[in-house]
């Protein structure tokens, strides 16, 4: 259901706390953080804290450490790889779903930096969202070789290189949910549409050449909701920070359904 | 279960051409479809003879509100139109990468304002020579 505004107990109260510059800092920035404590029973609130970029890595990763370490100890986030292999850091930064480890302060301009969680969400604390349901999404297109075939005996199944070509850039995706938070049709829907990630992971199994099950992943996609809430708005592929482009995988499943109806 | 807030979405999400022109076509889309009352209004008089017709045009070249609403259907026709080939090029997987997206949407846009232009132009202060 479309709702424009956050419920009430979402919204973001005007008391963030301000941890100012520090003494004899050369390159100060701010960032400004979406802060939410399941503890206090308060509402969410924007922090700001404004650190020396002079003695700080260059990435939006490298600030949150920092400030984590050095000025805030309860600000909590997911990171883990820190180049953007895992996936853990999708956060929105300055009004983008990106990976806070692959995106440097300095292109963001002079502004302040602020910084979200995934949009959309529940959020556990701070800039870490529930994924349960996004996770639960991706189970759902049954993201695995499905064969009747017996596979054979004395070697892996094989495919060509212009097969595995087909589905080398939809497998790189890191189930960020960068792209699924990002798309408006997510949400206003997520309960019924799947979102731009699990498609994504659906279409890398339809075209796969060594999977038997096309057909019947495409029945199981051939609803109202589940595929077609997908109005190519492009939000999703704009976000991606694989470069991935979950968008032209769905209108492709799209049209594979059209297809098989003649 | 333990409190969980919604984060923020469309109050924080940058407003990039990606969402403003698919929110625009829907807009545009509903927008036409209202017309479609006045086109057959029009229609309607035109079928009942001259005397009817006529009677219509005067209303219709008499109101200032109405001949602005006529303005801003037809940019909302061009804009509809050209963002709905974009929509048919997708469809047929054509134009799906980044840079083609963002050069299409530019395209619709300037395409609006020349045609619009163009077209607003001729139909207000062209036919009186």
């Amino acid at each position: 259901m479309v709702e424009l505004t956050l419920p009430k107990e979402s919204r973001i109260n005007s008391q963030g706390r301000v941890f100012p510059a520090p003494e004899g800092a050369k390159k100060p920035r701010t960032f400004r953080i979406y802060r939410f404590d399941p503890d206090s029973g308060e509402n969410p609130r924007v922090d700001s804290y404004t650190i020396d970029m002079a003695a700080c890595g260059p990435m939006v990763l490298d600030a949150l450490i920092k400030i984590k370490n050095e000025v805030d100890p309860t600000l909590s986030f997911r990171r883990s790889c820190r180049e953007g292999i895992c996936g853990s850091c999708a956060m929105n930064i300055d009004g983008v779903n990106t990976l806070a480890c692959t995106r440097a302060c300095e292109d963001i301009g002079k502004a302040d930096v602020k910084i979200y969680p995934l949009p959309h969400m529940p959020v556990v604390k701070d800039l870490i969202p529930d994924l349960t349901q996004f996770y639960a999404q991706y189970a759902a297109v049954k993201p695995w070789l499905i064969s009747r075939t017996p596979a054979p005996p004395d070697r892996e199944r094989l495919q060509s290189k212009e097969d595995q070509e087909k589905i080398d850039r939809p497998s790189a995706c890191i189930l960020c949910a960068c792209c699924s938070t990002s798309c408006p049709s997510y949400w206003w829907n997520s309960d019924r549409y799947l979102g731009p990630a699990a498609l994504l992971a659906a279409y890398r199994w339809i075209i796969d050449s060594r999977d038997e099950a096309t057909g019947e992943r495409l029945d199981e996609l051939e609803d109202p909701f589940k595929l077609y809430r997908c109005h190519t708005i492009m939000n999703c592929t704009e976000a991606c920070p694989k470069d991935l482009n979950p968008a032209r995988a769905i209108a492709s499943i799209k049209r594979m359904i059209a297809e098989r109806q003649h | 279960m333990t409190r969980r807030p919604l984060s923020p979405h469309l109050s924080i999400y940058r407003f990039m051409y990606t969402m403003s022109l698919s929110i625009l076509h829907r807009i545009t889309g509903l927008a036409l479809s209202c017309g479609l009352i006045l086109l057959v209004a029009w229609l309607v008089a035109a079928s009942r003879g001259a005397e009817s017709y006529e009677h219509f045009r005067q209303w219709a070249q008499g109101s200032l509100q109405l001949q602005l609403l006529l303005a801003l259907w037809l940019l909302a026709l061009l804009f509809h139109l050209a963002n709905g080939i974009r929509h048919l090029l997708w469809d047929a997987d054509i134009g799906f990468e980044r840079p083609q997206a963002r050069r299409s949407a530019k395209l619709v846009v300037a395409f609006v304002a020349v045609a619009g232009t163009a077209l607003l132009w001729f139909v207000f202060f062209g036919g009186r020579s």
